[in-house]
């Protein structure tokens, strides 16, 4: 069992290389964290903060959008690709399960996004503590970051197979993807930020919002970085209620929803007939 | 000898149109098989359903004394789709060597595999490059890992040059030696008569004849053609002198049941003066295959 998820990572590995896949998202996150650094590195004097932690809340940003994107970017084409050039039927008469198929390409896409985030993100901590001493200060937020940026990623890749698996050709699970990303990480904040004003203080605000919030996985990533690290109200935009949020339930939501979503990817797996 | 595959019953449909209706065979351990049927025939269809990528409406499969697509089963089959495709990033040795290790195998074996295909020389080339036959090699190889009990080849000839048509077919006879069963469809008549140990044909989706090709020509029973070539002039007392005849060309043209053959000669011989030449043309592969494939109103 693990020899075939080994292999079948090693394989996906390969392929993700060969297609400049490691180059593009290691390029992608290398070019925005050094721009979100150099933009951050203007003396801000007042915050009292160290340049690291300014610089962990610009990237807990940045990865909310940049993550999913790379990740699903990766990761639609993972079945359908398959479907589309022929060969899934012969992938499926050998001894390897379904689900071994997709935690073997999770390892090996993970490993390239986990490797582009410790790129960009190592690119900007350098960059903090050259200019400021005191910023060794941010590094335990830098880690946090760093590992749930990671959990994320692994949402978004599983997502991708999912929907990859759904839509069984390419075009059709870019566009899915693309959907996806829009709705979870743009659009969802929006419709809540207007149903928030909408409601002015109500029921929806103190009830509803903050499960909202944890039920995507971009906002609990977000929610779980900017708590940790006490500069939500900066931040986040809709303060109150989500500091309202304890950190456990954003710090098991961001654990459960990659389960949730490779779960979700293998039951649409399942029904794919070559 | 005992049954590896068993088919009783089988029938599928797809959409109200009948791919497979009531198809029962069997291949023993250490027989070549070859499946042979127009287009849309169904035999990619059976295929797939012993191989468990789809499932049957009816009937029973039994593959290696396990039901198709389970573990046990995918461990002993080996398969090569119809339009064998790879990804074509991968060198031959990088996919080979991913298919040994899905199957628990040594990886190392990947370079001889490729030898024995006849690819070692463009191993470590990527297979994006690789010409259709070269492709179909890759197949072949991988095809070929760990000793499998049944192999369920479609169309594995389509794409190879004649001598590695002749090179496969050698390979089947070893794998066959060591006892695996060998399933393979084709469209190649006169290979498909050569080597291998029984035919099946399906015709819509029907089973419309088994057994071995002289078995097929007897159940044909198609009448056998006699040309003779009369001597200077004769041709019109031949004519005359067997019923039924055709002139073509100068040539007198009879045809004749099985049985009749031997008494038509004999009459010949009896006109011996007038006849320069006799030829007996027996029916071909093509209309054996033809007679059943197309018996049901084709
Ligand atoms: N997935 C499918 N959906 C609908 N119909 C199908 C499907 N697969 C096969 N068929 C139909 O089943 C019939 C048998 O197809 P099959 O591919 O088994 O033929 P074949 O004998 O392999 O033909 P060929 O010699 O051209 O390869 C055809 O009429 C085909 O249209
Ligand atoms: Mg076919």
């Amino acid at each position: 069992m693990i020899a075939r998820i080994l292999a079948t990572a090693a394989t996906e590995a390969r392929i993700a290389s060969r297609n400049r896949w490691v180059a593009i998202a290691v390029l992608l996150m290398l070019v925005f964290s050094l721009v979100l650094a150099a933009a951050g590195s203007a003396p801000s004097g007042a915050l009292g903060a160290d340049r690291l932690s300014v610089t962990v809340a610009s990237l807990t940003s940045l990865s909310v959008y940049l993550v999913p994107l790379i990740a699903l970017l990766m990761s639609f084409d993972a079945i359908a690709g398959e479907v589309e050039r022929g060969t899934l039927p012969l992938l499926l008469t050998y001894p390897v399960a379904r689900w071994e198929v997709l935690l073997g390409k999770l390892l090996a896409h993970l490993g390239v996004l986990t490797l582009a985030i410790v790129a960009g993100f190592g690119a900007a901590a350098i960059a903090a503590l050259f200019t400021d001493a005191g910023a060794v200060a941010g590094l335990a937020a830098l880690w946090r970051l760093t590992w749930s940026a990671v959990l994320l990623g692994a949402t978004f890749l599983s997502a991708g197979y999912a929907l990859s698996a759904l839509a069984r050709r390419p075009s059709a699970a870019a566009g899915l993807a693309i959907g996806l990303w829009l709705g979870f990480v743009v659009l969802y904040d929006l419709g809540l930020l207007a149903a928030i004003v909408a409601d002015d203080g109500g029921v929806f605000t103190t009830r509803v919002f903050p499960v909202a919030l944890l039920a995507n996985p971009a906002d609990a990533f977000r929610l779980f970085n900017l708590a940790a690290s006490q500069a939500t109200a900066a931040a986040a935009g809709v303060g109150a209620a989500a500091a309202a949020i304890p950190l456990w339930q954003s710090l098991l939501s961001i654990l459960l929803w990659p389960v949730a979503a490779l779960g979700l990817a293998t039951l649409a797996f399942r029904k794919v007939t070559p | 000898m005992t049954s590896t595959l068993t088919i009783s019953h089988l029938t599928k449909t797809f959409d109200g149109l009948a791919a497979l209706s009531d198809v029962s065979l069997h291949v023993a351990a250490g027989e070549r098989v070859a499946l042979l049927g127009h287009n849309g025939a169904g035999k990619s269809t059976m295929m797939k359903i012993i191989l468990g990528l789809i499932a049957a409406d009816k009937g029973d499969v039994t593959v290696c004394g396990a039901a198709p697509g389970s573990a046990e089963a995918r461990a002993q089959v080996a398969y090569l789709p119809e339009n064998t495709a790879f990804h074509p990033a991968l060198t031959g040795l990088e996919q080979i060597t991913h298919y040994l290790r899905l199957r628990g195998e040594s990886p190392g074996q990947a370079i001889g595999l490729l030898d024995r295909v006849g690819l070692g020389h463009a191993a470590k080339r990527r297979i994006g490059t690789y010409s259709k036959g070269m492709r179909q090699r890759v197949g072949l190889a991988q095809a070929l890992i760990g000793h499998p009990k049944l192999l369920v080849l479609d169309e594995p000839t389509s794409g190879l040059d004649p001598v590695s048509r002749r090179d496969f077919y050698a390979l089947l006879d070893g794998l066959a030696a060591e006892g695996a069963a060998i399933l393979l469809s084709s469209h190649a008549l006169t290979e498909v008569e050569a080597r291998t140990d029984r035919l099946l044909i399906l015709s819509k989706g029907k089973l419309v004849a088994s057994g071995t090709m002289p078995d097929l020509r007897r159940d044909a029973a198609l009448p056998v053609a006699l040309h003779i070539t009369p001597c200077n002039g004769y041709a019109p007392d031949l004519m005359a002198a067997f019923p039924g005849a055709t002139l073509l060309r100068g040539d007198v043209h009879l045809t004749c049941a099985q049985g009749e053959k031997l008494g038509l000669l004999a009459q010949i011989a009896a006109q011996h003066s007038k006849v320069a030449d006799v030829e007996i043309i027996p029916p071909s592969l093509e209309d054996i295959y033809s007679h059943f494939s197309r018996r049901d109103g084709q």
